[in-house]
């Protein structure tokens, strides 16, 4: 791979202004495959979800599964898209090993939903992002390069091929060319897939998760000189397969063509790959030698007539969008924009959310979330929604706290003794013997056993230094071990120390 | 017992299915017998006639006895139980070789059966064997197979018609008592003409196509090809109806086929319209046609007034452009449903020696795989589909398709069917047109309209010329093909009675048994 | 309107991968232009008010209900491989780097 030369990153929009556009590949969850009943479970054992249709036998023909039909329409509708009355399947003609039948079943010219946007926050601006088409196609097989020491193409002796993913719906969501992001666009790009991922997930539609190929993105950038009329000539970088090499992506792409052009060089229209060890992107199959795609209408499969019904069905049944939530959300928990932007990049919103909804007060729900619990997800390198703590389990913390049973210190350790399974909180309080202390006896007794030790202390209170008296508190809390509450020590100590 | 005598008395290879399937219902005859008389035939014709691709006798023998000892327990059977059946080797069947008459197929038993295969099966028919057709069902003479020509019964230098060729070879050769053709341009008609039997294209969607080696997706349809029009109903409702399977297949109850030529075999069309298409062999657009051909069709058309009919010319000028819309239209389809012959999952492979990559290894698998016709094809589909072309000849070849349709419609408005002849002429000598793609294409011409436009077509023989057979091929609606088995049964009753036999009966004295 | 040339030939065979020999191009090159020269004719229906025909049958939304059905057996699925390894279908090495 020969090294690039780059521009520093800060100097790049100094001449250059980014125009990004993202196409995004869904691989939808339904239980079947597009166009075949063969299971689309993830993880099988090579080609043993594959029949006559997915595997392309002679013969076989394809019927259309009305449930990636409807999720199609229901991502379009969740964009803002007009769904088309009436399109077509048509047929992407190429040679491929892992495409079966020689040709892809896509649509072309006409997509089931066109147009739409989605607007998404960096930093506390709005970017809008328009969206191009969102169409229904099926997914490819996948090959497994052997021999070489890579594992990829390059060097490799011959490859085998599995079609369990042959035939898995996939929705392409291309945007339209996105100008006006600046210096921002590596983070615009990436919030709108998080965005778009956000949406889809709470459409339950797919899973998409990224790692397992779910949601994958096709990249494209291009730069022209500032103020310049027309926009540069692009690349588009295949197959970045997580939030963070999106903006990897954008961000070398940038540097690396900025630097092109300061040299004079043309930018050449090419497909590039990223490399997620190195954060940079190589060239691949210029545009150039690119093949003729030789679409017409597959004739195998009956066009698609969406009428106002089946739409408006569809409609009414579209979930809380992720948007609307977040600011019904924000005026119902009173925070700020900014908040609810740290609290969704956290993936802690709907964490949140049942926390409330079991009874924590808002703020508590996200003082435990975005704190404590936040900072041993990072510790752990794990998602939020991974640790082993309920949202249920958080409200029961913080109404411990609330009727004095225990105190933030003390629930640091209820926190280690949930998080370790122990069950929920009361009982790894009862546990523990983690409990405040009320003016029970044994705080009594070292309250008293402070005051007598301490009689120099004592006197310095009482001529004056009221400020003293927390040395007489640390030493309760010393002896009872945390257990006790500081304010409730603190007053029976001034009753003591200043009365008498 | 009378099913001893019987068989001894009669070849059962000259019965029409009608009567074979009530014996065989009536314990008259045995499946085992049946089978055994088509295989015996088989043994002692085929060598010349070419019609089989793949016959198997212990399996054919062995489904016959199943059907036999189900009979004789009392047990449940299909309405077809103990008839044996050829298919073309384009239909899939599970476990059985299925080449479409390609190389590149060599040798590849599927893991499935089509729907026609199992609802045959299902029906309780006997298989005999795969016919003979031309590579990937591209042809109008079967001499496109890669692997034998077949010849025609009735003149053994004669092609048979194709792409159906092994079929109507066998079918007119009493090597099968029917068979299943496909039809994408005429395939199941045109031989059917060309070799005396009855051959239906259903309406496009009126028969599955699942499990059909796919040649030219919007036009391929399976039918049948019998020795009479009661036969080829029998079976067309045997295949017919409704299959979820394909997206195309239309859910609508098949019309009464049976019932149809029965009705028609009475001989009475009085208050039936029929339209002649001027544009087939009409007044000005006669070059090309057997003078021979005119002759019968326009006997047969007289015949059909006799038996009541209202007759009338009709123009329906953009038939014109039918052949050259369909050789542009099929090779497109053609280049796209070929392209999974690429030696990664099935069938041959070429060059995979290690001195490869596996792009040549495709390229090489397919030029050796494939024969000239079908490369022919798929350059010129290639062609038709590239940027920059595509809206010339793909495009406006669909816009004939529209024009085409709109003039059966007009026409239907008037008329109830329309009749032409089914072949511009009668069989030719092998090897006549074979370095002449025109002239070869130039055979399908009646029968692409009604391709095109996905409206059902019979044709049905009308008499001899040059000692060859001619077949009046009658045009229906969509979805209205008892019409077609109506007219059909009334022509074939009229002409039967008029010349005191079956005009197949005059094969046996034209080339015979020898 | 047509002349399809050698060459021509040549890219078309290259797209639909197939490995056409020095005599094949000679013999096809003849046959296609006779033959696009025939099919030309399409031209004459250029109307722009007609629309193009894909499908023949009035069908639409034709779908099937996301139900799972058996997979074929996988010995069955690879009984017909030109070449397999590994319970997967093997061919030889790639240099295509993606379609
Ligand atoms: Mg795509
Ligand atoms: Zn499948």
């Amino acid at each position: 791979m020969s090294t690039d030369r780059l521009v520093d990153y800060d100097e790049v929009t100094t001449r250059y202004e980014p125009v990004i556009g993202l196409e995004t590949h869904v691989e939808l969850g339904t239980a079947s495959k597009m166009f075949c009943g063969c299971s689309t479970t993830f993880g099988a054992e090579p080609n043993t979800q594959t029949c006559p249709v997915c595997l392309g036998l002679p013969g076989s023909l394809p019927v259309a599964n009305a449930a990636a039909v409807e999720a199609t329409i229901q991502i379009g509708l969740a964009l803002g898209s007009e769904i088309a009355p009436w399109c077509r399947f048509a047929r992407k003609n190429y040679f491929y090993p892992d495409i079966p039948k020689g040709f892809q079943t896509s649509q072309y010219d006409e997509p089931l939903c066109v147009g739409g946007h989605l607007d998404v926050d960096v930093e506390g601006q709005t970017y809008r992002v328009e969206i191009e088409r969102v169409h229904l196609e099926e997914d490819t097989g996948k090959n497994l390069h052997v021999g070489g020491s890579t594992g990829r193409i390059h060097g490799a002796d011959h490859s085998l091929v599995d079609y369990n993913r042959a035939g898995i719906p996939l929705v392409e969501i291309v945007t339209r060319p996105v100008p006006g992001a600046g210096a921002k666009a590596p983070e615009v790009a990436r919030a709108y897939v998080t965005e778009l991922r956000e949406i889809v997930q709470t459409l339950g539609v797919s899973d998409v998760r990224m790692e397992q190929g779910s949601l994958r993105c096709d990249v494209n950038i291009s730069l022209n000189p500032v103020g310049a009329p027309e926009w540069g000539t692009r690349t588009e970088t295949k197959n970045v397969n997580s939030l963070r090499s999106v903006e990897r992506a954008v961000r070398f792409e940038m540097r690396r063509q900025a630097a092109r052009l300061d040299e004079g060089d043309r930018i050449v229209q090419e497909t590039r790959h990223f490399h997620e060890d190195t954060g940079t992107t190589s060239s691949g199959r210029s545009k150039e030698e690119a093949t003729d795609y030789r679409y017409f209408p597959e004739p195998d499969l009956v066009p698609i007539a969406a009428d106002a019904d089946w739409i408006e069905q569809l409609r009414a049944g579209l979930p809380e969008l992720p948007a609307a939530r977040r600011t019904r959300l924000q005026q119902e928990w009173g925070i700020s924009a900014t908040e609810m932007t740290w609290l969704a990049n956290a993936g802690a919103l709907g964490l949140v959310e049942e926390t409330v909804a079991a009874g924590a007060n808002p703020a508590d729900a996200r003082k435990w979330w975005l704190g404590d619990l936040a900072r041993r997800a990072t510790e752990a390198g794990t998602d939020l929604a991974e640790l082993a703590i309920t949202p249920a389990q958080v409200a029961e913390l913080a109404r411990l706290i609330t009727e004095g049973t225990i105190n933030d210190k003390l629930a640091r350790q209820v926190l280690d003794g949930v998080l370790a399974g122990e069950g929920d909180p009361a009982k790894v309080v009862e546990a523990h013997g983690l409990a405040v202390l009320g003016e029970s006896d044994e705080l009594v007794a070292a309250v008293d056993a402070a005051i007598a030790g301490a009689p120099d202390v004592v006197a310095k209170v009482q001529s004056g230094k009221v400020q003293a008296l927390g040395a007489l508190v640390g030493a309760v809390m010393k002896t009872t071990r945390g257990k006790a509450d500081a304010a409730t020590v603190r007053r029976m100590l001034e009753e003591r120390v200043l009365s008498s | 017992m009378t099913a001893t005598s019987r068989a001894v008395r009669t070849d059962l290879t000259t019965l029409d299915v009608a009567t074979l399937q009530q014996s065989l219902a009536a314990g008259e005859v045995s499946a085992v017998e049946v089978t055994r008389a088509h295989l015996d035939r088989i043994a002692a014709d085929d060598g010349r006639l070419g019609s089989y691709l793949h016959v198997d006798p212990e399996a054919a023998l062995a489904s016959a006895a199943e059907v036999d000892r189900v009979r004789s327990a009392g047990g449940e059977l299909g309405p077809l139980a103990g008839v044996p059946i050829a298919l073309k080797d384009v239909v899939v069947t599970e476990g059985v070789p299925t080449t479409s008459g390609s190389k590149i197929l060599d040798g590849w038993r599927p893991p499935y059966d089509a729907t026609v295969a199992a609802r045959l099966k299902a029906a309780g028919t006997v298989l005999l064997g795969k016919t003979n057709m031309d590579e990937f069902a591209m042809g109008s003479s079967t001499e496109n197979s890669a692997y034998r020509a077949t010849r025609n019964p009735w003149d053994l230098d004669r092609i048979p018609g194709g792409s159906s060729g092994g079929s109507s070879a066998a079918v007119a050769g009493h090597l099968a008592p029917w068979a299943i053709g496909t039809d994408t341009g005429g395939s199941i008609r045109q031989p059917a003409a060309l070799t005396g039997l009855v051959g239906h294209k259903p309406t496009y969607g009126g028969v599955s196509r699942y499990g059909l080696i796919a040649f030219s997706s919007s036009l391929d349809q399976a039918g049948p090809m019998a020795r009479t029009v009661l036969d080829a109903a029998l079976l067309h409702e045997a295949i017919g109806g409704h299959d979820p399977r394909d997206s195309t297949s239309i859910d609508a109850p098949v019309p009464g086929l049976v019932a149809a030529a029965r009705d028609g075999a009475r001989g009475d069309l009085s208050g039936l319209k029929v339209g002649v298409v001027t544009e087939l062999g009409g007044e000005g657009h006669r070059e090309g046609y057997g003078a021979g051909v005119l002759e019968r069709v326009a006997e047969a058309v007289a015949l059909l007034t006799e038996l009541g009919a209202a007759v009338r010319p009709v123009s329906c000028p953009s038939f014109d452009l039918a052949l050259a819309a369909y050789y542009l239209i099929a090779p497109s389809e053609a280049s796209s449903n070929l392209a999974r012959f690429d030696g990664v999952r099935f069938g041959l492979r070429v060059g995979d020696d290690g001195s490869h990559d596996l792009d040549e290894v495709m390229a090489l698998t397919r030029e050796q795989g494939f024969g000239a016709e079908v490369k022919r094809r798929i350059i010129l589909g290639t062609y038709a589909l590239s940027s920059g072309y595509y809206e010339a000849y793909y495009g406006q070849a669909q816009k004939v398709r529209t024009l085409i349709t709109r003039e059966f419609s007009a026409a239907y408005a008037d008329v109830d069917v329309l009749v032409s002849p089914t072949s511009p002429t009668v069989a030719w000598p092998i090897g006549a047109r074979v370095d002449d793609p025109i002239a070869m294409y130039a055979a399908d011409l009646c029968t692409l309209p009604a391709s095109l436009a996905g409206v059902p077509a019979i044709s049905v023989p009308c008499g001899l010329s040059e000692g060859l057979p001619v077949g009046l091929q009658v045009m229906a609606p969509a979805l209205a093909d008892d019409r077609c088995y109506r007219v059909a049964a009334a022509l074939e009753a009229a002409q039967d009675a008029a010349r005191g036999h079956r005009l197949l009966d005059e094969l046996s004295t034209a080339a015979g048994a020898a | 309107m047509s002349n399809l040339s050698r060459t021509d030939v040549e890219h078309l065979a290259r797209l639909a991968r197939l490995a056409v020999t020095d005599e094949e191009l000679d013999v096809f090159a003849g046959q296609l232009d006779v033959v696009l020269d025939a099919v030309a004719r399409v031209g004459e229906a250029a109307a722009a008010d007609v629309p193009p025909t894909s499908h023949v049958v009035p069908l639409t939304n034709v779908f099937r209900p996301d139900v799972v059905t058996p997979s074929l057996p996988r010995d069955q699925v690879l009984a017909g491989a030109p070449a397999a390894e590994d319970d997967r279908f093997r061919v030889p090495r790639i240099l295509q780097e993606e379609a």
